[in-house]
């Protein structure tokens, strides 16, 4: 049973991390500027790298291998949250976007970090270190654009708008929540979820947007479960395009 | 990636006699002896021209060349592919900014310089308004294309700017690895399947002659550039690096058991030179113009990156923009 839980938010986690980290990777050769271009790209082949890491974890734990899970399943296999496969939209969505997983990877990474899941502590350690780059440059340009002019602001405020409630499902119930924390194996999606809502009203509090009130916000769940956007499966096609020629070639 | 061949087309030397005389010896004096010119010190106007002309084409080079691999960074094949072709081509893209940088210390903004990108007036390696229709094609690129520009930048490293030579010895260290992971990739084609080997034929038919044009024009019929060579503006012959270049790599597609489509290339034992077929000049000159497979989407797409970032650009020099203490 431990085992069964620990896998399942093994998947999600890396699902999270490669499915956002190929949208990232979508803005290479086209970012607003040059240096947002490269810091895209830069978290692409962090969130990807970090992927495949966990992958070779679980791969470890009798699943597949890494390029089999990753390149030759189909979307309802897929454990991400529905936020990370909505396309990137213009950079003011993937902007808070970025901001709303980041900050909630982070935390949830850093909570790992002490797992009592030593491989995973092990790692978890090194991605956190990571991570914290993304967030870094999530907050440095949301308090720029959020304080800018009133395109910026009003850009911000609408992408806010729209995924929050995506967001939201970032922390969707998991049916071995408590099993995970019973065996400090992760503090558990409740947690992670009150951590994250601080730390988002407190960044959002040096802008000029506003945060809806988030008893009012319907959560959009469904991605741990395998139910996903019309977004993923194109995604998924396009990714394996290649890979799919010949499953048994060596590229 | 770059290769030097459309840069120095009609150029006027004109000016070149209403420079001062005794600030020209100086210049060219230093050049002589091998030391570098900063942006600072005094040069003539052609120099200053000149550079900015082939270090904004170099730029340009870069951020047109991650369209075309770009695409199939989404695509690559399993995870190793896919990290390093992510990493390859963000570090073209740093490249530019690199390069825009460098040009700039020669009084252009980078925002002019993309506006004559857009428009038409500056131009880009010409190998690039050609398609990469399959994962081959990217491969060819990583690997050939990738070795074809590092013939150019070496040469150029050991040109007379300071700042572009700076940029070039870090951009060719990154192009070593980017010409490894091509070579990698082309090997696990070139000893997989029929079909692995098949695209791979099929990449290098498609892209051996805009990789014959990417040196420029034939020295026979190429623009008098003699002060440019005497500059170190220009640090070979586009016939003298595109001999290079067949000599490092027509080797290495031959042993890997790939065929060139041109019946007339071998090494001529008495000259020490490659023989081959004269590039088709006029198509060359036909795609730089405007008409080739590409030119059209390779601007169209640079232009809705500009347009739809545009906001962001100017938001972030808004006097209203919060400060945010540097991260490092």
């Amino acid at each position: 049973m431990e085992n069964i839980a620990l896998k399942e938010l093994l998947y999600k986690i890396a699902d999270d991390q490669l499915i956002l980290g190929h949208r990232n990777s979508e803005w290479t050769g086209m970012g607003p500027l040059l240096e947002e271009d490269i810091a895209f790209s830069s978290m692409a082949q962090d969130k990807v790298g970090q992927s495949y890491a966990i992958y070779q974890m679980l791969h470890q734990l009798g699943e597949q291998e890494p390029d089999t899970v990753a390149f030759m399943r189909n979307a309802t296999q897929f454990h991400n949250c529905q936020l990370v496969e909505l396309p990137n939209g213009e950079y003011d969505f993937s902007l808070i976007r970025h901001l709303l997983f980041d900050t909630a990877e982070y935390i949830r990474f850093d909570y790992l970090s002490t797992s009592s899941y030593q491989p995973l502590a092990d790692l978890a350690g090194k991605i956190k270190g990571e991570l914290q780059y993304h967030t870094l440059h999530a907050n440095t340009l949301i308090k720029k654009l959020g304080t800018a002019t009133e395109e910026s602001i009003n850009r911000l405020q609408h992408s806010l708008q729209v995924a929050l409630p995506y967001a939201l499902g970032i922390f969707e119930p998991s049916p071995y929540e408590n099993i995970l924390i019973e065996h400090k194996i992760f503090k558990g999606e409740v947690a992670l979820q009150q951590a994250w809502q601080e730390k988002i009203e407190f960044i959002i509090s040096k802008t000029q947007l506003t945060l809806t009130d988030w008893k009012v916000l319907q959560p959009v769940y469904g991605g741990r479960v395998g139910r996903h956007t019309e977004h993923l499966q194109p995604l998924l096609d396009e990714m394996s395009e290649v890979f799919k020629i010949d499953p048994t070639a060596e590229w | 990636m770059y290769g030097g061949g459309n840069t120095f087309e009609g150029i006027k030397t004109d000016s070149v006699a209403q420079e001062d005389p005794i600030l020209l010896a100086a210049f060219e004096a230093k050049i002589e002896r091998g030391e570098k010119i900063e942006p600072t010190d005094w040069m003539p106007a052609l120099y200053r021209k000149q550079l900015i002309r082939m270090i904004e084409q170099h730029a340009h080079s870069e951020i047109i060349g991650a369209l075309p691999e770009g695409t199939w960074i989404t695509r690559a094949p399993g995870f190793k592919r896919k990290l390093s072709l992510m990493a390859k081509v963000q570090d073209e893209v740093g490249h530019a900014q690199l390069l825009y940088s460098a040009a700039e210390t020669l009084g252009k903004t980078r925002e002019e310089m993309i506006d004559d990108l857009l428009n038409g007036k500056s131009k880009y390696s010409n190998i690039f308004n050609y398609p990469a229709f399959t994962w081959a094609d990217s491969c060819f690129i990583s690997w050939l294309v990738d070795a074809g520009a590092i013939v150019n930048q070496l040469a150029n490293a050991k040109g007379s700017y300071g700042p572009y030579c700076r940029a070039l010895e870090r951009i060719c260290a990154e192009e070593s690895f980017h010409l490894k992971y091509g070579h990698h990739c082309v090997i696990y084609l070139a000893t997989g399947t029929e079909k692995q080997r098949q695209m791979f034929q099929e990449a290098i038919n498609r892209w051996w002659a805009p990789m014959m044009h990417f040196f420029g024009p034939s020295d026979k019929i190429s623009a008098h550039t003699e002060i440019l060579m005497k500059w170190k503006v220009k640090m070979g012959t586009n016939d003298d690096m595109r001999n290079q270049f067949l000599d490092m790599y027509v080797p290495k597609i031959w042993e890997l058991g790939f065929t060139i489509p041109d019946s007339n290339l071998k090494k001529n034992v008495e000259t020490g030179r490659w023989d081959y077929t004269e590039p088709d000049w006029e198509e060359f000159k036909r795609v730089i113009n405007g008409d080739g497979p590409c030119n059209k989407e390779r601007i169209a797409v640079r232009r809705i990156a500009e347009e739809r970032g545009k906001w962001v650009r100017e938001a972030l020099k808004s006097p209203s923009v919060a400060y945010v203490t540097p991260l490092a």
